[in-house]
């Protein structure tokens, strides 16, 4: 997984509450294999109409904003639908950072498995931030390791759970830590065999 | 808020302890999974096995079920060869792996939510998890079971654990006796409304209190399917006699003297009188009106005798634009009265209101009488289906003008092809009302089924007690 440690680049505006994973990727393109890409269909119903060309007042598809590696959004981004393809759409787009003040429990979780950061800010600091991108398109530097996001010299903190801060800021995977704690592992299910004896589903 | 070992513990705690194998310093736990369902969508999850060369962990304790993709109308008809290679790639992920898939030819198929409770692969104490949202479900049981993505799924199926952290407890008791008509959908959309769709974020809800307790397994996993729609990635009833008498018997169950066994230690599965609670919501039951949804969000949620909200009457100015967009999308006037908004179809189905109770609930206010408009109705499991037509459910909803169908997720989320169309407006037993969900501008209304029913006879958002009454 790729580190996420400082990252400068361009901020693009959501001024939406609940933008949710249905939204993020609708669900009839999630047949595809994720090595064709999911890039082309985040937030494809907000962003194309149904002609398929693209809804020129949308933030994402103004040239100010058409590259940006950052969004800042209202609130409960994420919510809904487990869909991991949310943050594929995000990721496959370019995306690295998600700003908000607050986020879909599984939509984050997701994310900080894909090396996307969700930032959480205050309500207050969102608005700031919304406005301040929609007056003049300008980059942000998102920095985990201090845990603040600047830009023309305003700074506004944000707060992301200590342990997704450390997989990201290293890259880190779950698994190969699971899989080093394999003798735990068999200590407890020798030990719940005894304890819950019903857990184990009757089977024939 | 800690709470040492040996103190009072919430019924959230006690499922925690049980399942902890490792906690770190920096308070992740490592968890054991008791039970993992996979559908069409866990192909990238499995995808990720064959990177590493890895096989699924415990194949014993894995199900599959086909119900995403799986068409509803299934006699002489072709599937659609994209949707096939979703049913096919479950097919050959779940085989080649030695998991027993509840797949599109067989009896028990349905729905994961519906299918996991009626096999009694669901049981009290247990924790169930399965790539999606609506994993809550299955708390109906006393479980602790909660919806992941395709990263934690394939980490489920190469270790049977998950690493955590200990959620924040929330309790909402709702106490009294509700009103005829009203049931687990009317209780859990108050609640959204109320809490919103974010009230719960962070949090495991323990739903307590007499109308809690009065309500039927069925209505029970209603409400926890729709925990997530509060933002609570699990919701759960401790388990009791009701919990009890519908397990007995079932498939995936214990026997005999080793049920009545588990059953002393499910009944133990209860908060201790003094735990306490990060936060508590209290709901009177008598209050509780019928509700609908009238925006794009579940908390968009009002009492049916109510108009829809004014953002001119909104101070706070970004919920007031919020209001205008949902009114927007949904082609809906502010201050237009919810029994004014005309429909175009419905649809009775989902995890959240498929099961027979359901079926029973519609088919009620619609016997004898006749839709005004079409509709859908998919029972939730082939089982429940079964069932249905041994009471003649199918065909009150077949005289009523709506088309009987086969099992899925279906209309819910579309993904099989059975859609709303563009700019129509449907009244549905489903839990998300977003944009787009029930097809590319399908404009949904979320209500019980016996409100689905109402809406279908009278061809508008209606009462549905009025229609009750007529009849008693």
């Amino acid at each position: 997984m790729q580190p996420f440690q400082c990252l400068t680049a361009t901020a693009c505006p959501l001024p939406y509450a609940n933008i949710d994973t249905d939204q993020l990727i609708p669900a009839r393109f999630m047949k595809r294999s994720r090595a064709e890409g999911y890039g082309s269909f985040l937030l494809h119903d907000m962003r194309f109409s149904s002609d398929g060309s693209e809804i020129p007042g949308f933030p994402l598809n103004r040239p100010d904003w058409r590259n940006a590696q950052i969004v800042v959004a209202r609130r409960n981004f994420g919510a809904g639908s487990s869909r991991e393809a949310a943050v594929y759409a995000l990721v496959d787009y370019g995306v690295r950072c998600v700003v908000a003040p607050s986020f879909g429990d599984i939509f984050a979780s997701n994310a900080v498995n894909n090396g996307l950061l969700p930032a959480c800010v205050g309500e207050h600091d969102a608005e700031s931030l919304i406005r301040l991108l929609e007056a003049d398109a300008r980059e942000i530097t998102v920095d985990l390791q201090a845990q603040n996001i600047t830009t023309n010299g305003v700074s506004t903190p944000f707060t992301v759970d200590p342990v997704w801060r450390m997989k990201l800021l290293n890259g880190w995977d779950d698994i190969d830590l699971t899989l080093s704690q394999g003798e735990a592992i068999a200590q407890f299910t020798a030990n719940d065999a005894k304890k819950r004896p019903w857990a184990v589903p009757r089977t024939g | 808020m800690a709470q040492s070992p040996s103190g009072p513990q919430t019924l959230f705690d006690k499922l925690w302890d049980s399942h902890a194998i490792v906690t770190r310093e920096d308070e992740q736990t490592l968890l054991w999974v008791d039970r993992h369902f996979v559908h069409e969508g866990s192909f990238h999850a499995f995808n990720k096995l064959k990177e590493r060369s890895a096989k699924v962990s415990r194949p014993d304790l894995t199900f599959g079920i086909a119900d995403h993709y799986v068409p509803t109308r299934r006699s002489g008809r072709s599937i659609d060869p994209a949707i096939q290679n979703m049913l096919d790639q479950l097919e050959r992920n779940t085989s080649e792996n030695g998991v027993m898939l509840f797949g599109l030819n067989d009896p028990r198929q349905g729905i994961v939510h519906v299918v996991g409770p009626e096999q009694g692969l669901t049981l009290p104490g247990l924790l169930m998890v399965c790539g999606d949202s609506h994993t809550s479900t299955h708390g109906a049981f006393g479980a602790w079971g909660f919806g992941i993505g395709a990263s934690e799924v394939a980490h489920v199926l190469m270790t049977q654990t998950l690493w955590q952290r200990k959620p924040k407890r929330m309790r909402i008791s709702v106490d009294g006796t509700l009103a005829p008509g009203i049931g687990a959908k009317d209780i859990a959309l108050s609640i959204i409304a109320r809490i919103g769709a974010d009230g719960a974020q962070g949090h495991a809800v323990e739903y307590a209190g007499s109308a809690i307790r009065a309500l039927s397994m069925e209505g029970r996993l209603t409400l926890c399917n729709l925990s997530i729609e509060a933002g609570a990635r699990c919701g759960m009833v401790a388990p009791d006699e009701t919990t009890i008498n519908y397990l007995r018997g079932r498939p995936f169950a214990p026997k005999g003297e080793y049920f009545e066994r588990a059953a002393e230690d499910w009944l133990r599965l209860m908060s201790d009188e003094d735990a306490q609670f990060d936060r508590e919501i209290v709901l009177d039951a008598s209050e509780i009106e019928p509700v609908v949804t009238w925006g794009v969000s579940p908390e968009d949620a009002l009492p049916i005798t109510t108009a829809v909200p004014d953002p001119e009457s909104i101070p706070d100015s970004g919920k007031a634009a919020q209001i205008r967009d949902a009114l927007a999308y949904m082609d809906l006037k502010p201050g237009q009265k919810l029994t004014d908004v005309r429909i175009d179809r419905v649809f009775i189905g989902s995890c959240t209101n498929s099961r027979i109770e359901d079926l029973r609930a519609a088919a009620k206010v619609l016997s004898g009488r006749k839709a005004k408009v079409p509709g859908l109705v998919s029972p939730g499991s082939s089982l429940v289906k079964q069932q249905a037509e041994a009471e003649g459910l199918d065909q009150i909803f077949r005289d009523a003008g709506l088309e009987w169908v086969e099992s899925g997720c279906s209309m819910c989320v579309g993904m099989n092809g059975d859609i709303v169309q563009p700019g129509e407006r449907c009244a549905s037993t489903t839990n998300r009302n977003f944009k787009g969900r029930q097809g590319p501008g399908a404009r949904t209304h979320l209500m019980s089924p016996a409100m689905v029913a109402a809406a279908a006879v009278t061809g508008h958002l209606a009462d549905v007690r009025p229609l009750i009454e007529e009849r008693s």
